[in-house]
Parts: C-alpha cells; structure tokens; sequence
C-alpha cells in the first residue's frame, strides 16, 4: 500500500468512526476543576463537593428552600438546654464495603473529623464535646455551649459517614479508596482526568438510583466545558459562565439550571487588621460610607454580568429568609458621597483594591473603579493570583480586597468567622464587642425567630461599621442535555444525583 | 566516542543536583502559603499548623531539601498534599500521555516543516518559496489556544467528525485514542513545523551556496542526489539541535493545549500544582523534564556524529 493510500485510510477511519456514545444511563458531568482529595475529612475544595454527593451520604440534608431533611438520621431533637443533638438512624444502611452503618460508626466518624491529622472539619465541629452511643439505631452527640448551626454543619461534609474499617485500614490514604454509604461507589480515579463512579446495588434508597455510572471529567475553561458538552462529550457541566447563557438558551438541545448562590462577592476592608488599616477608607466610617454609596451595585451586575446576577448588601441574599429587611440595600447617590468625602476632609482619596486574577474580580474592580471615581475615590487595581491574594489578606497586607465565599447553609457560616473579634476569616480586623454579643446571640438559641433577631443587629452594626461591603449573590449556572430528567437546582450548588435519568 | 559519552553522562548527575537546588529554592519565592491555599475555605488556624508539621513546611529551607531529596534517591518522590496521591504515581500516569503527545506533534511538525523548508529553500525566491513561507508565518503567529477552539468548534461540535476531549489510553482503544489526540497533535505540530521549516530554509540555503555543493554540481551529479546526499545531510545538525530542544520542551507539557483539550499530561498537571503551591509535584515534574532534557541533549550529540562524519574524527 502506498503511504498516500494509507494516510487516506488512517484519516477515513478517524473521522468516520462514529464518537461511542458511552452506554445508556451513564452520565458525563463536566467539572470545573480536579477535585482534591476524596475524603470528607480532609477535603477542602467546592469542587470535590460535588463528587461527594454521589458518593457520601450525610446525617442530614437539605431542601431547595435549605430547610433540613432526614438522610441517614431520620429524626431529631435537641435536649431542652440545646445542649446535645439527640438523632435516630436510618436501619439498613450498609457501607460500599459491606460493613453496617451504625450510631458506633457515626461516633467514629465524628470523631475522625476531630481528630484526623489535617483534619478540615475540626473547625466546624469545635463546638462538638462528646458522642454517645444510646443504642445501635441512636445517638447523642454533646456540645459545650449551645451551637445552633450544628444541624447545618451534618448536612455538608462534617456530616458524610465512612466506613470505620476502611478508615482505620486506610487511615489518610482512605482517600485512594473511599468506602462511604452513598448511591454511588468509586470504580477508578486518573488525576486530573476522570472519576469514575458506579451505582452501588446495596443502596439504601436504590429504587430512585436510575443512572449506572457517572463520569466527572474536569475542564477548567468555561468555554471549552461548553464546546464539550456541545459536541456531545458531556451530558452536563457545572458553573456555566454567565456570559454563555443566551447561547444555551438559544440551543434547543441543551438546558439551563439556576439557582441564587449561598454565598456573596464582595470588598472586605482593613479597618484594623494591620497598619495599612490607616488610610482614610480604614479609619474613617464616613469614607467607607462614601465608597459604598459611590457603588451603583445593579449597574455593576448589568455590566459585568448581563443583568444575570442577584445585587445584594448583606451575607446572605435578598430572597433568603433570613435577609434582615429592616437594613435595605441603598441606592447609588454620588452627590452625598462627595459631600461625605469632604466632611471626612479627604476629598480625593487614594484606595489600593487588591483582586485576584480571576477574570470576574478583575471585572468588577474595574467598574468599581469608574463608578468611585465619580464621587472623586483614585481607585488602584493590585491583581494577584489567588493564593498570593489570600497571604496577603491572612497577614493583613492590604486596603480593600475583593473576595467570593461559597456560602453555607446556616447563615452563620457567612458571618460569624468574619466579623467576630479575632476569628480565622476576619480579614478586616473589626473587633466591636456589640457585634460580638449579637453573633453570640444568633448562636445560642435554636429559635428562629430569636436567631433572626440577633442577625438583624448584626446587620445594623456591619451597614455602619461596613468591615465588608456586599456587592451581589451569583447564580450557580448548570447546562445540561435536554435528554436529562429529574434534575433540581440546590442553592447549595450541588447536585442531587436520586431520581436523575437519562 | 564512548569517552566522549563518559564525560558527559558525568555531567549530568552536577546539572540535576544544580537543576533541583534552584527548582527548590525558586518556589520558596512563590508568595503564597501552602499552607494557608491547602487549608480550604475555613482556614482554622489548628488545620494550618497542622498542614506545616505534616509536609515539613515548618522545618528550616536546607532541612527540607535535604528531606526531598532523600527521598527522591530511594524513589520516593513525596506525596501531593491536594490529592494525597505519591508524586510518583502521579508521574507515571501522566509521562506516557506526554510523551506520546509529544511524539506524534514531532512527526506533525517534521512532516509539514521538513519538506517546505527543504523545498522553499530549493525554490528560493520563486513562488512555492513564497507559499511555504506565508504558511509557515501563518503557523508561528496563530496562538494555539484560539487553533485549538477553533479546531473544537469545526471538527467537534459542528461537524462531529473528532472528539472535542476524552484521552483513551493506546492500549485501551488504539483508534479513540488516534482520534482524541488528532486535534491536539495537530495544533502543537504546527506550531513547531513552522519553526522547522524556518531553519531547515535557512541551513539549506546556506549549505547550497558553499563550495562543495558547486563542485557536486560541476560533477554532473543528479540534482537530486546533490539535494539528498550532500545537502541536506549537512543542514540536518542545526535542524537536530532544534529538534532535541524543541521535543524537550514539549515533554515539559504543552499547558494550554493539554487544558484545551483535557489531555491528562505534565502540562495539567504541573499548572494545577502551582496554583495549589503542591510543593512535591512540582518539583517531581521538574525533575522529570529536566532529566529528559539532559538526555535529549545527549542524544542530539550522539547524532551529529551520526549524520556528520566530520565530528566523528574530532
């Protein structure tokens, strides 16, 4: 054969050997990133969350209206001093390994996430003092002071259950084979490429498991993600750019998922982390009023993001129940902003406005810096990368920094670390003993009434005070196949894999 | 020649320790914290002190290095902290996608740029000069990320002939395999062919107006043996060294188009490292590319003596 013919050939077969449709009720889910590691315990990433819905089953879980709902705990209730969590069990619940799941396995894996080396759930779980076992089917566990947001805790990764044998066989390696009681189990995993999963037949709720397998590839570019599912190599894909929604609109074969976010993008502010804290904007209220009020946060979402986005004031958003309505989001007013500017003496201050290098932040910053620029703010634009970002902001080295978080399902999650005096996330560096009495106070009751009370405070003191300036609430965005059925949005931005079929 | 080889394999183990030293000392100077990007959204301040103490961030520079690179001589090149994976699994799964990506865009770019640089270089200044030499322009400026969604957008989703990702190891499934790594070879191999066909052009032309080429002519020498055997032997040593350097670069990781494409290679690997500050694996890739590269170079020297009987006396 000549070369010529066989170069015809080989690039005939290429071509025409129809892309294998991978079998029938298996679904391909485009990532946006490779998940860390795969162990409740240790794992850190959103991304990973993801996976683990499949995978893990949890204690408790959520609604879309984020109330709680029974999992592998089926009741509930607290004791009358709040003081411990009393849960019944789902029976007949078994691990991918076989092994029984049981209020001895939760006592050990609550534990585990106690005490585990590099343990990431230590933090959430501080409040957890002891756990008892009242009968194979019941268990207590203690806190030390009353911890509203526990239940919330037992819905996300502090609350997925492994196997015990597998753990203590694998210890931290427990990641390369994880054994927990989810509708899926792991069949293989290649770094940055694939994770596996099959359905796991001994699945406590297996009649609503309809998909086989399910295929997590990661792409980390949002177009390149959406190319693939276009072309038919991705039956769905997470975090869809808010640029590409008209073209998945316009596209009959595909559909689009959304759902406001937990979380919120905002500026957190040094007002007392470091010595950069004395600026203008750090140690006069008046000029962080200015700024906020300089900040037309609809225009923002419509430039930035089509309009597509939710603008908010608060940690949690305007929809959620848990908004303090007493504390509105005020509108744009560049004539009271230089007005306060000049009572604070300062009428052209200079602002240095750390973004990392994502390209959303740097959006943002830039319109920012237009819109502070007409009430007479110099804006400066400092980009980072984004891990370079967080040292500086953990060792106080900037002004203003623009930061996301993901959000947690207890409002708490979105506050607490980052305005309480001397807490991890507290970025800005506010230290105001009122506001630590209403955080306290939000966590001390299980009342929800009593809880939104102590927000709205909170609320009250963060619009004055203004360590963080809320800017707005983004859309999980998901792009499926219309061939796909049964598919929810959570606010949580994961995904429920029970009932989906293709 | 075997004394030749001797002397540089000695100086390859110097160049690694010097290679690895830097790599080590370089990433000291990257900003941010491993441990404070590895301890997730919450950031408890227990969970760092905890990370340092794990992967010995807390000890001081040279006892750290003096760690890795004790284990790197018994095999061990350390774990990753992001998916507690050994860095040598991780190495092992990754070089075979690399490595035959980086061959299969060599054979693209040495198919298209040996040719036309050979080819332009016979018709200089005529027109199949000036086509090959627009091509080759065209393949040096067109970015690979934009060819490779480009290539996505026509062969993928358009016309479906090609699939837009999904690595299929070869012995898994040849032709899926021939198939997933069509587009990306392609983009990355013309790149490199354009680079090709500029210096194969350049070494031809220089080699075709020496002495030797006139007397082959005057001789009465079929032209195409004076273009086979004479010529282009002798232009063959730069377009080896380019090459060698080249081909190095690639097993290094081409990183976009391995993102474009998803291809599971050193290229994905290596970037979601730095972002992570995964400390081991990115000095367990740098190890790797660093050593291929040595030994590429040595190679390439190898075959001078090969091609050129000149450097065989010397």
């Amino acid at each position: 054969m000549s070369l010529r013919k066989l170069t015809l050939l080989t690039l005939s077969a290429l071509t025409l050997a129809a892309t294998a449709p991978a079998g029938a009720q298996t679904l391909r889910f485009g990532l946006a990133e490779d998940p860390d590691a795969l162990d409740p315990t240790l794992a850190r990433t959103f991304v990973g969350r993801v996976v683990f819905m499949a995978l893990c089953d949890k204690l408790v879980d959520i609604a879309p209206d984020m109330k709680i709902v029974p999992q592998l705990a089926t009741e509930w209730s607290w004791s009358a001093d709040s003081k411990s969590l009393t849960m019944k069990l789902r029976p007949g619940v078994t691990f991918h390994d076989g092994e029984k799941f049981d209020a001895e396995a939760v006592k050990y894996n609550i534990e585990r996430h106690k005490t585990l080396q590099g343990s990431q759930r230590r933090g959430e779980l501080s409040a957890v003092s002891t756990v008892d076992v009242v009968d194979p089917l019941t268990v207590r566990i203690n806190v030390s002071a009353p911890f509203a947001p526990l239940l919330a805790t037992l819905s996300d990764r502090a609350g997925m259950m492994v196997s015990p044998k597998a753990a203590k066989e694998l210890g931290d390696k427990f990641a390369t084979k994880p054994a927990c009681s989810g509708p899926f189990r792991l069949v293989e995993r290649v770094a940055q490429d694939r994770i596996v999963l099959e359905r796991f037949d001994g699945y406590w709720n297996r009649p609503q498991i309809h998909l086989q397998r399910i295929e997590f590839r990661p792409f980390t570019d949002a177009s390149v993600r959406l190319a693939n599912l276009r072309a038919g190599q991705l039956d769905m894909l997470e975090r869809l750019a808010a640029t590409d929604i008209a073209e998945v609109r316009r596209d009959n074969r595909l559909r689009l998922g959304n759902i406001v976010e937990q979380g919120y993008q905002g500026i957190t502010l040094n007002v007392g982390k470091s010595d950069r804290a004395k600026t203008p904007l750090g140690s006069n209220p008046k000029v962080r009023e200015a700024f906020d009020l300089a900040i037309d946060r609809e225009a923002l979402v419509q430039v930035v993001f089509n309009g597509e986005f939710q603008p908010g004031n608060q940690w949690v958003a305007p929809t959620n129940p848990n908004y303090a309505k007493s504390v509105p989001m005020r509108k744009r007013d560049v004539a009271r902003a230089k007005a306060l500017l000049a009572e604070a003496g300062a009428p052209n201050p200079v602002v240095n406005l750390l973004t990392p290098t994502t390209s959303d932040a740097q959006s943002i910053a830039q319109v920012i810096q237009a819109m502070a620029k007409e009430a007479g703010f110099d804006v400066r634009i400092q980009a980072a990368e984004f891990a370079t970002s967080l040292t500086m902001a953990d060792k106080g080295d900037f002004e203003a920094y623009i930061l996301a978080w993901s959000g947690r399902t207890d409002p708490d999650g979105n506050i607490f670390s980052f305005v309480g005096c001397k807490q991890p996330l507290n970025y800005a560096g506010i230290c105001n003993p009122a506001l630590d009495a209403a955080l306290n106070d939000s966590r001390t009751t299980n009342d929800v009434a009593a809880r939104r009370k102590a927000w709205e405070q909170v609320a009250t003191i963060v619009a004055t005070e203004r360590p963080i300036l809320y800017l707005y609430h983004r859309k999980w965005l998901w792009a499926y196949n219309a061939k796909l059925q049964g598919f929810k949005e959570y606010p949580d931005g994961l995904i429920r894999f029970t009932d989906m079929k293709l | 020649m075997l004394t030749f080889l001797a002397r540089r394999l000695l100086i390859v183990l110097p160049t690694l320790l010097f290679v690895s030293i830097i790599i080590f000392g370089l990433q000291q100077l990257l900003p941010g914290d491993p441990a404070i990007a590895m301890a997730g959204e919450e950031r408890d301040p227990q969970t760092i002190a905890e990370i340092r103490a794990k992967y010995n961030l807390d000890k001081p520079l040279p006892v750290q290095y003096a760690l890795w690179a004790g284990g790197v001589l018994r095999g061990d090149l350390g774990i990753s902290i992001r998916i507690q994976k050994p860095v040598t699994e991780l190495l092992l799964e990754k070089l075979p996608v690399t490595l035959e990506l980086a061959v299969l865009a060599m054979l693209v770019a040495l198919a298209i740029g040996l040719p036309a640089g050979v080819i332009s270089a016979i018709y200089n200044g005529r027109w199949p000069d000036y086509v090959a030499n627009v091509v080759g322009l065209w393949g040096l400026s067109t970015p690979n990320f934009w060819l490779g969604i480009m290539m996505i957008l026509f062969f993928s989703v358009n016309l479906g002939w090609l699939p837009a990702s999904g690595y299929v190891p070869p012995g898994e499934d040849l032709l899926e395999n021939l198939r997933a790594m069509a587009m990306p070879a392609f983009v990355l191999g013309t790149g490199i062919a354009a680079v090709f066909m500029r210096h194969t052009r350049s070494a031809m032309l220089q080699v075709l107006s020496s002495d030797y080429i006139r007397t082959a002519r005057a001789k009465g020498l079929a032209e195409r043996v004076v273009i086979g055997k004479h010529a282009m032997r002798n232009a063959a040593v730069p377009v080896i060294t380019l090459g060698a350097l080249e081909f190095g670069q690639l097993l290094g990781g081409a990183v976009l188009t391995e993102q474009i494409f998803s291809i599971p290679g050193f290229g994905k690997l290596i970037v979601d490292a730095v972002f992570n500050r995964d400390y081991a694996v990115v000095q367990g890739v740098v190890l790797v590319t660093a050593t291929a590269y040595i030994l590429l170079n040595l190679l390439a020297d190898v075959a001078y003596f090969l091609v050129n009987p000149k450097l065989r006396a010397a």
